[in-house]
């Protein structure tokens, strides 16, 4: 046995910033140490404080080092592996205290959460199904399996009050029971969604990462709820490291037998494939997702009939996500009293934040529902650098909306997000300071949904582009008032219309924006201003004469030589020629540069 | 696999490993001197031997961590037990029969081996 577990994040975000050199550095101090049989190294999915990696935590003293370097490895070997020296200079800021060192638990980041769906995440070897079964792993599927019947196990999800993670917030018992009919007589399926596509949203990768076990138990759960034998994931092809721990994680259940034939001797047959998805953001809607699934183009097709009734390959079908999955097998165990005392009244347990934009801990957070976003953002993300003041946060991804400033205070949950416009999403949470033009952010998403359209209907199809267009007009200073007018009416129309969820919900970025910056559309029209420096067309760099020293930084880094001026004299910007870029802002070293 | 027994099986064997990589502060530390003169003296196979009989037995409220020198050399290899709310116990002079001894006595069943204790000596 080991003496000293080193967990290092093998999660996405420590992995592009370097932990596999530091693994393997870690591999090559140990071994030339001697402690090779003292000291495990672990790689585990993600911790959530992805600002701060790679993240290395050491047990049993739990110090949490944060942005290791490949050079650091040797000083923490020698000195705490070896000698029991906690390297001080290497911890996480807020863990150091006066008193000697805080506990994780008790820093800002950690403190507020409570981890259901990560519970695992970090703790574990991914790769490992022991470790998995060592927290517990596939208890609740045993237990499921000998001692309740199919309509017990709905019965249970029921009353936990769990709703669909994904975004759209269906109640998870509801979906199964719908399914639940005919059981044994038909062909069912099982489908996990894990083509997590809106911008900033990395939830369901991590527990893939980090956890991967869980989605396969609970799915088995969800198979035998429903009286389903077969499984699919459709994971996206560009979530390398996720597809394949998936894939060794399905490897090593098959072996245990906790999938296959017969799983615990019950005559329970189930198992599970990996479908790979190309990444287009209409396949996480679910008919087209197992439109995808069956070998055609990704394209939705009308409800009714629902996937319960008529899904895969026309067989009745579940569909839930992966983080809903995540919070099944800890439902079964702890019972569905449990889970309904978190929460607020109709929206129970918890709720992953994929936490991006403009805030101090960018990363992965998981908080009970009710929180409020001043919590989310004060408290656990560290607040907005720089000092900026906070302006907006956007949930819900293109299909989503933004909160301003005077919600600050509202308890996050489904129905309390749907009813100041926005939505709950999958759960990216992107954060925005006065430095953001709202016209921008809405143009941005617009974007967003022209490309990833599959083209089917003509509301989404043609509308989106239209209104692209008129906001493309906006940030260019030629918009007119009626252009206001018209994109609030076809954003409805769209909302109508539009044949599946990407279309209906495609315009709720311009309505939300529209509904709590109307005046900053208002000065980008009128006034053909952009308050917050964004909107290129609309603004123009200047220097200030009585600033310039006329040192020649400026016109040294301009790509393209739009700035004229001799040595010791005042600068000048030429702006037939000037592409704002902003370089020669960002270089000057006497505030002289400035935009309007 | 074909029986819950197995699946308990495989979790009692792993939850030692992965039950140690949690942080509590009501936990027992256990610290080993690790400094030249611990280790000059045989603290190795002390230290390992406490972090194995812990992990065997399941012990997740003990944590086992090393430190350096605390001034009393020729008395290495010295384990203190440090438990929130009591008195520090000193042992001396460990091996690993004694550990598994202090394991045993004192961190299962609460109660100090008093015979390897600094106090059981004249300074």
């Amino acid at each position: 046995m080991y003496r000293s577990h080193v967990l290092v994040c093998g999660g996405t975000g420590c992995t592009s910033s370097g932990s596999q050199k530091i693994i393997d550095a870690l591999e090559r101090e140990i071994e030339s140490n001697g402690l090779k049989k003292e000291v495990a190294v672990v790689r585990t999915g993600c911790h959530g404080l992805c600002a701060l990696g790679p993240i290395m935590i050491v047990y049993p003293e739990a110090c949490f080092y944060s942005m290791v370097k490949e050079e650091d490895v040797p000083e923490i070997v020698s000195e705490h592996l070896l000698k029991g020296r906690v390297v001080t200079r290497l911890l996480y800021d807020e863990t150091v205290t006066d008193e000697g060192i805080k506990a994780l638990n008790d820093t800002d980041f950690y403190r507020k959460q409570h981890r259901i769906a990560l519970r695992n995440c970090g703790v574990i070897n991914p790769e490992n199904i022991d470790e998995y079964i060592g927290t517990s792993g596939y208890e609740a599927l045993g237990r499921v399996l000998t001692t309740l019947e199919p309509d017990d196990v709905i019965q249970i999800i029921l009353d936990s009050g769990l709703r669909g993670r994904g975004g759209a917030g269906f109640p998870t018992g509801m979906k199964w029971k719908f399914a639940s009919g005919n059981r044994g007589n038909v062909q069912k399926y099982v489908c996990c969604n894990a083509d997590e596509g809106d911008p900033g949203a990395f939830m369901d990768r991590s527990v893939l990462e980090g956890d991967p076990h869980v989605v396969l138990e609970a799915m088995a759960i969800a198979g035998y709820a429903i009286g389903a034998n077969q499984g699919y994931i459709y994971v996206r092809a560009e979530y390398p490291i996720a597809v394949e721990r998936l894939e060794i994680a399905i490897k090593q259940a098959r072996e245990y037998g906790l999938l296959g034939k017969n799983i615990f001797d019950t005559g329970f047959d189930f198992d599970i494939d990996l479908r790979l998805g190309a990444g287009a953001f209409v396949c996480g809607e679910e008919t087209a997702l197992m439109t995808s699934i069956e070998g055609n183009r990704g394209e939705p097709r009308p409800r009714p009939p629902f996937p319960a009734v008529k899904g895969l390959f026309e067989s009745p079908t579940i569909l839930n996500n992966v983080e809903t999955y995540a919070n099944i097998p800890q439902i079964i165990l702890n019972g569905a009293e449990w889970f309904a005392s978190m929460g607020t009244e109709k929206s129970k347990g918890t709720k992953v934040f994929a936490l991006g934009g403009k805030i101090n801990n960018t990363g992965l957070v998981e908080i009970p529902m009710g929180t409020t976003l001043r919590t989310v953002i004060e408290e656990i993300g560290g607040g907005i650098p720089n000092g900026k003041k906070f302006k907006a946060a956007q949930t819900g991804g293109p299909s989503g909306g933004c909160i301003p400033a005077e919600h600050f205070d509202i308890p996050i949950d489904y129905d309390n997000l749907i009813e100041i416009g926005s939505m709950m999403g999958s759960g990216g949470l992107i954060v925005m300071d006065e430095d953001n033009c709202m016209v921008d952010i809405a143009k941005f998403f617009l974007e967003f949904t022209v490309d990833e359209s599959c083209g089917k209907c003509t509301p989404c199809r043609i509308g989106t582009k239209r209104m692209h267009e008129i906001l493309d007009k906006i940030t260019k200073g030629q918009g007119t008032m009626e252009d206001l007018d018209k994109l609030e009416d076809l954003a409805y129309y769209i909302k109508d219309s539009a044949l599946c969820g990407l279309g209906q919900t495609a315009p709720n970025p311009v309505l939300s924006t529209l509904r709590y910056f109307r005046d900053e559309y208002i000065t980008h029209v009128k006034d053909k201003r952009c308050p917050a420096g964004v909107c290129k067309d609309l603004l123009s760099y200047k220097i200030n004469p009585d600033k310039c020293k006329g040192c020649t930084l400026c016109a040294r880094v301009c790509p393209n030589d739009a700035i004229a001026g001799k040595v010791k004299e005042v600068h000048m910007i030429m702006q037939d020629k000037c592409i704002k870029c902003g370089a020669c802002m960002a270089k000057c070293r006497f505030d002289a540069i400035y935009k309007e | 696999m074909k029986s819950l027994e197995e699946l308990k099986a495989i979790r009692e064997k792993m939850q030692g490993q992965v039950g140690f990589r949690s942080e509590d502060s009501n936990q027992i530390r256990v610290v080993v001197g690790m400094a030249t003169c611990g280790i000059a003296s045989g603290a190795r196979p002390v230290l390992t031997t406490l972090s194995d009989e812990v992990q065997k037995r399941g012990l997740s409220h003990v944590a086992v961590t090393q430190t350096g020198c605390i001034g009393l050399c020729q008395y290495e290899p010295i384990v203190e037990v440090l438990e929130p709310g009591k008195d520090k116990v000193t042992y001396i002079k460990m091996d690993a029969d004694k550990a598994r001894e202090v394991v045993e006595q004192h961190l299962v069943r609460g109660q100090a081996v008093a015979k390897y204790t600094l106090n059981a000596i004249d300074l």
